[in-house]
């Protein structure tokens, strides 16, 4: 299914303050006012400077951080689900087949081998383990990680190697949305250069994306347009 | 959007002057792992009893979905009637294992007991099934014989769960499963608890004081503190953008190893 240029995310007046409780109700202000869309096909890039708050953004997106003001709607089985009002069952299904999230760091389950951490995406959508593990195989092959590895625990791995896993666990599905926090950050060169054109593909298949890209070049292949995250001044 | 398989309304449980639980509502869903945090005495045990048909509320209600798709109203019910039901549709799994098991017969009984408390008669399935049982909590079939006293603790907490799953239940209640063991051995169950309750679609109440475990097994979480519920919603959002003060100081008090 391809939905070129119809939009799959739309924000519209986000706002968030965290209240930490623990200094005293300090109120820290991160986002407001914040709307775009972003389209089918299209990649918005989070630019800004480190603590302006992208991440905040990307994380209110996956319904990981609460909805405090204004709307985040994400379009799936063809029409837009409200990420404020939607029931936990809802947001979970979202997450299962709509959206993905690619984070900076991978979070490691203790015995559980990086072969069934990559296949857990498929298996949540119902695929027989058989043909996800045998997916899961050729995505970690396609990742360059050697079959050695594929049968032990990411724990005790390299951050590359972990990051690759993860990478392989969240394109294993083509979410017709995908969140990148930093996919890239732990890589070397060659595999930056494979996962970035594996989210070019992504992209040109049709998905949304949006994405916090530190290295220029990734950012230059991958991104299609720029939203400005601006720090915001501390409440008077 | 499935109808709720468990729905608690305005729970509410007195001990002398003090509620040890307050006016605690929610639904459960098939195949949900709902967590219930907070720290000892904060009444998610005391929840846990009333939820799982041990201890009657004094105000509010629990509401149980039969598989005919009925609500029935647990304590409206008669007690062999709600007896059948914890025998057939729920587990419990305690925190000590041997409350959970009976420590003088053999691991294949603990596990055959059940089946045959649900109707079972044939010698030979029943055993079939205790051994497959076994060999799903990863315990050694050649134990089969043998009474969980001369198990480890490990050991024992995986009988106890093979127990309660072997009857296929359709909610399992579980107090603190993970709590009594080593920490070693805590990974292993946990693994084992989130295999077979992604594969049979267990509905789970699961207390635990422990974030890492609500983490690693609840869909979603209600953070109770002084009997009440003062936060839910998923389980990363609670864990990762805490509202309540309560729950900031909680998940700011766990240590990073």
């Amino acid at each position: 299914m391809t939905l070129k240029n119809a939009s799959m995310i739309r924000v519209r007046g986000l706002g968030k303050t965290f209240i930490l409780h623990q200094q005293g109700g300090v109120r820290l202000p991160v986002l407001a006012d914040v709307s775009f869309d972003v389209a089918a096909g299209e990649c918005l890039v989070l630019a800004g400077p480190s603590g302006a708050g992208k991440s905040t953004l990307l994380r209110t997106l996956y319904g990981n951080y609460r909805l405090q003001s204004g709307s985040v709607a994400i379009r799936h089985d063809g029409h837009f689900v409200d990420l404020g009002s939607a029931s936990a069952q809802a947001v979970l299904d979202l997450r299962r087949r709509t959206v993905g999230y690619v984070s900076q760091f991978l979070r490691v389950i203790p015995r559980v081998p990086a072969l069934d951490v990559v296949a857990e995406p498929l298996l949540a959508r119902g695929v027989n383990p058989a043909q996800a593990r045998a997916e899961a195989g050729e995505w970690l092959a396609r990742m360059n990680l050697p079959e050695r590895l594929w049968h032990l625990p990411p724990a005790t791995f390299s951050g590359g190697e972990q990051q690759r896993v993860n990478i392989a666990r969240s394109l294993i599905v083509s979410y017709p949305v995908l969140l990148l926090d930093e996919p890239t950050a732990s890589l070397d060169a060659a595999n930056r250069r494979l996962v970035v054109d594996l989210m070019v593909r992504a992209r040109e298949n049709g998905a949304a994306l949006v994405g916090i890209f530190h290295d220029a070049e990734v950012r230059e292949a991958v991104g299609t347009r720029n939203y400005s995250v601006e720090p915001m001044r501390e409440a008077a | 959007m499935s109808e709720p398989l468990l729905l608690a309304t305005g729970l509410t449980k007195r001990f002398g002057r003090r509620a040890a639980v307050a006016e605690v509502g929610f639904e459960l869903h098939p195949g949900e792992v709902l967590g219930l945090v907070g720290e000892s005495g904060s009444g998610k045990t005391t929840l846990l009893r009333l939820l799982s048909g041990q201890m009657a509320p004094d105000e509010g209600r629990v509401e149980f979905r039969s598989r005919d798709g009925e609500m029935l109203d647990l304590y409206a019910l008669s007690e062999p009637r709600r007896r059948l039901l914890m025998r057939t549709d729920w587990g419990y799994v305690h925190q000590q294992a041997r409350d959970g098991l009976r420590m003088a017969v053999s691991a294949g009984a603990n596990v055959g007991e059940r089946l045959m408390a649900q109707g079972a008669r044939h010698y030979g399935d029943i055993r079939a099934a205790a051994l497959d049982w076994l060999g799903r909590v990863e315990i050694a079939v050649d134990r089969i014989d043998d009474a969980p006293a001369s198990f480890s603790g490990g050991m024992q907490q995986r009988l106890q769960i093979a127990r309660n799953l072997v009857t296929r239940p359709r909610l399992v209640f579980m107090d603190e499963p993970t709590a009594a063991l080593d920490v070693s051995v805590q990974a292993r169950l946990l693994d084992l608890l989130r295999q077979l309750v992604g594969e049979l679609g267990l509905a789970v109440v699961l207390v635990t004081h422990d974030l890492a475990v609500a983490r690693l097994l609840a869909h979603r979480l209600v953070v109770m503190k002084d009997g009440r519920a003062v936060e839910e919603g998923l389980t990363d959002q609670v864990l990762d953008d805490p509202q309540h003060p309560y729950t900031q100081l909680l998940v700011s008090s766990v240590l990073q190893a």
